[in-house]
């Protein structure tokens, strides 16, 4: 029995980091994401594009209203995610730390899928 | 007779019952229909010889019960799980106690500590959501949704009942021994169930962990505080140390708490609970031997540097090398928000011949506990009463 778990990267909005500052960490997720996948862990994973190119659809009576940017505009914004199986929330909190450790100094949210 | 059984045993039940049905509020409920039974029926059939272990027996028949009558072919596999329970099977470093499990359970870290105070009383200590609410000062409905959202977290995030591994115990153990302490310390001055409940946890822990010597420090230090508690409050105002009855220390928790600090020491593995148990055992010991307090002290902000221990060390500093070096020291600490600061400042001022009156008011703008306000309030009257009765006798010169 196993429980999936939202692994959601938050990061400040602005400007990426340069290739050479990104480029070693985006190895080392691959790695860490690698890993995942050989001890049965990783279920999916996916990086977005940036909030600006978000639309955002709310249905109101017969109408669906369309908004152009995020849903919430604030300082942070999810970055990517990735989505893992795990036996229990200290399994998921141990990925989970490996994660913030690759992405520092960017915070990991650790959310139960409920299914 | 329930109820001392209630009060005992609670937390065991809940624990076992835990395990047994993999859900805390299916737990709490059998265990909760199993005392209603035995309210019922032990006064009329007599205590069973043990009675624990009736609890535990009819919680469990209760649930089945419950799953057999609710499961209707759709939870066949928590029926199963709960008929053919197999023993779990030993996890590494694990003590085989569900009680242990279960706190740490209630402070897992990925709770936030009031979420984990509340649970530990609630689920250990069998106390109620409105005794807790009113020993934290909050209303019930925020007590009570705290609980259930702390459990709903507990279910959905599935944070797990078990003991941690070792690797992980040290930082797990230091999270469950800060709630019990922290329950004690809201406890100990004036809501007596509190600190007694946090001892009563303090002992199963060092029943269940007999070789943690931070486990039996924390219990130590409980202990030695309150052997004191009788001489603590007079009229409502803090007495301090030094002026306490020591007639109403209770001699057998000192004589118990010593006992536990000779054992920690013989140990030789301190830490911070164990070295302010030493601190407390020397007090416990009058006249307090204040160079070896300094010298506990300079232990303790080794092991947890804080402004707050230094803070203390400057006090029993000010015994051995006197107020003006123990002034210096606190001056130059970063501590303005906390009453106790300004008051150690006002002590010590006043043992110099200056002006403390500047120093108490500042304490007493921060102090929050009406005990402690009496006090300060207390000394800051009396130095405005000698402040007039002097110029009264300046006056009477002229």
């Amino acid at each position: 029995m196993t429980q999936k778990y939202l692994l959601s990267i938050y990061q400040p909005d602005g400007e990426v980091p340069p290739p050479e500052v990104l480029e070693p960490i985006m190895t080392k997720l691959a790695e860490l994401n690698e890993e995942m996948r050989a001890k049965g862990a990783w279920v999916f994973a996916a990086g977005l594009h940036p909030p600006s190119t978000a639309t955002v659809l709310t249905a109101k009576d017969d109408d669906v209203l369309m908004t152009d940017g995020p849903f919430a505009e604030g300082k942070e914004h999810i970055g990517g995610f990735t989505v893992i199986q795990a036996a229990d929330l200290d399994e998921a909190l141990e990925w989970g730390r490996r994660l913030a450790g690759v992405l520092s100094p960017l915070s990991i949210e650790v959310r139960p899928v409920a299914s | 007779m329930v109820e001392e059984v209630f009060r005992a045993e609670y937390g065991r039940a809940v624990s076992v019952l835990t395990r047994l049905l993999g859900d805390i509020d299916l737990a709490e409920e059998a265990v909760q229909d199993a005392f209603a039974t035995a309210v019922l029926r032990w006064p009329v059939e007599g205590v069973p010889p043990a009675p624990a272990g009736w609890i535990i027996t009819t919680a469990r028949n209760r649930a089945i019960d419950r799953v057999r009558r609710e499961a209707k072919g759709q939870e066949k596999h928590a029926q199963a799980a709960l008929l053919h329970h197999e023993p779990e099977e030993q996890e590494v470093g694990d003590v085989p106690d569900d009680r242990l499990r279960l706190i740490f359970t209630c402070c897992h870290p990925s709770l936030a500590l009031p979420a984990q105070v509340a649970l530990t009383l609630k689920l250990l200590g069998g106390l109620t959501t409105a005794e807790i609410a009113k020993a934290f000062l909050v209303p019930e409905p925020t007590m009570a949704q705290r609980i259930v959202r702390a459990k709903g977290k507990i279910r959905a995030a599935r944070i797990p009942y078990r003991v941690p591994r070792d690797a992980d115990l040290p930082d797990r153990l230091k999270a469950v021994l800060a709630v019990v302490y922290l329950i004690f310390n809201e406890g100990w001055l004036d809501r007596a169930a509190l600190a007694e409940e946090a001892i009563r946890l303090g002992r199963v822990l060092a029943a269940l962990m007999p070789d943690e010597p931070e486990v039996w420090g924390l219990l130590a230090l409980m202990l030695l505080v309150a052997s004191r508690r009788e001489a603590r409050l007079r009229d409502g105002r803090i007495v301090l140390l030094q002026d306490q009855d020591r007639a109403l220390w209770d001699a057998d928790l000192v004589r118990e708490g010593q006992d536990l600090v000779r054992r920690c020491l013989r140990w030789n593995r301190p830490g911070p609970y164990q070295v302010q148990a030493a601190i407390n055992a020397v007090h416990s010991d009058p006249p307090s031997d204040w160079h070896q307090v300094v010298a506990l002290y300079d232990q303790l902000m080794a092991l947890t540097p804080s402004p707050v221990v230094a803070l203390h060390r400057a006090v029993a500093l000010a015994e051995t090398e006197g107020p003006e070096r123990a002034l210096l020291e606190v001056d130059a600490l970063d501590l303005d928000r906390y009453h106790l600061f300004h008051a150690v400042r006002a002590d010590l001022l006043q043992r110099l011949g200056k002006d403390p009156a500047a120093a108490l008011e500042a304490a007493l703008d921060r102090a929050g506990h009406p005990a402690e306000r009496a006090l300060l309030s207390e000394r800051l009257r009396g130095l405005r009463l000698a402040a007039a009765d002097q110029e009264d006798r300046a006056d009477d010169d002229r």
